[in-house]
């Protein structure tokens, strides 16, 4: 499947539908997720209304790594088979999986301070999230300097592989070291140990967080097409323009 | 509805946080699509020259 799909005009087809669909199942996920989340779930016994700020703190986290273990993935496929719509996928995902971890990091600050009494704290779990948007960061860096495109793929690639390390880091910081972060709740073998009440805001905010950003990553993905396009017709005519 | 607003005394955390978030989130929207526009202007540009 994943060859059948690394065919760009197959892939466009692909995209085509992709689009409506995401983006209809976000507004209407989150539209929902926002009524639960202010209108039909309680204040936490002990957090008060501030309990309001895990549903959009979990899941721009969640996506944080969500995107880097998508991206990850995307690298390792392209590095191994050669698929240049992995690497475009990639590409396209890290200034948005940047801008999810800076909001990780963001509303767990507006909600440590209130509750924990401190915006931050030099503990494995917030030092570890704050190490990943780096890698973000560091791999759009990386990109952007080098000049010869598929060198810079391919080091891109290597990099987003390694920074798997960090991704396993940040997941079980809150098991293998002492932080004022609260371990899981809700991804447990034991399953999800929340009241129903908040759980489902969290999911359908999630949710609507995934379904977004699948269809940005489809929508840039078919951007790709017309900026490379252009890029070409650029470099022709550069060429025919020297001759 | 002030008392909504109050959010128990927590109004500038949690408004703050989710404030925050549809700022951020809307603006990637807006980069995503303007992408898509410039990408095409520049397009039709090229192509224009073209011929």
């Amino acid at each position: 499947m994943l060859s059948y799909f690394s065919n760009p005009q197959r892939f466009d087809v692909l995209a085509r539908y992709a689009i409506p669909i995401t983006g209809a199942l976000a507004t209407g996920l989150l539209i929902a997720g926002m009524y639960m989340s202010f209108f039909a779930s309680p204040p936490d016994y002990q957090q008060g209304d501030t309990v309001r700020i895990m549903y959009v703190h979990v899941p721009a986290a969640y996506m944080a790594m969500a995107i880097y273990g998508a991206m990850a993935v995307a690298s390792f496929i392209f590095f191994v088979w050669r698929h240049s719509l992995a690497d475009a996928a990639a590409e396209v995902m890290a200034p948005i999986g940047a801008v999810f971890t800076a909001l990780a990091l963001l509303t767990g600050s507006l909600w440590g301070k209130p509750m924990w009494g401190t915006w931050w704290e030099w503990d494995a779990r917030m030092t570890s999230v704050l190490v990943l948007l780096l890698v973000y960061l560091g791999y759009m860096a990386l990109r952007a300097a080098i000049e010869d495109r598929m060198q810079a793929a391919r080091m891109a690639a290597i990099l987003a592989m390694a920074g798997v390390v960090n991704l396993i880091i940040v997941k079980f910081s809150v098991d293998w070291w002492s932080s004022l972060h609260q371990p899981a709740s809700v991804f447990r073998f034991d399953g999800p140990t929340i009241h129903a009440s908040q759980l489902w805001p969290l999911g359908l905010m999630a949710l609507g967080y995934t379904f977004l950003v699948a269809w940005m990553v489809f929508y840039r993905l078919r951007s790709r097409t017309l900026i490379q396009r252009a890029r070409s017709l650029q470099s022709r005519r550069e060429r025919e323009g020297l001759a | 509805m002030s008392e909504f607003f109050a959010m128990g005394g927590y109004a500038s955390w949690v408004w703050g946080a989710w404030g925050g978030s549809a700022l951020a989130i809307l603006l990637l929207i807006v980069f995503v699509l303007s992408e898509r526009a410039g990408a095409k202007a520049r397009l039709r540009e090229l192509e224009e020259d073209e011929d």
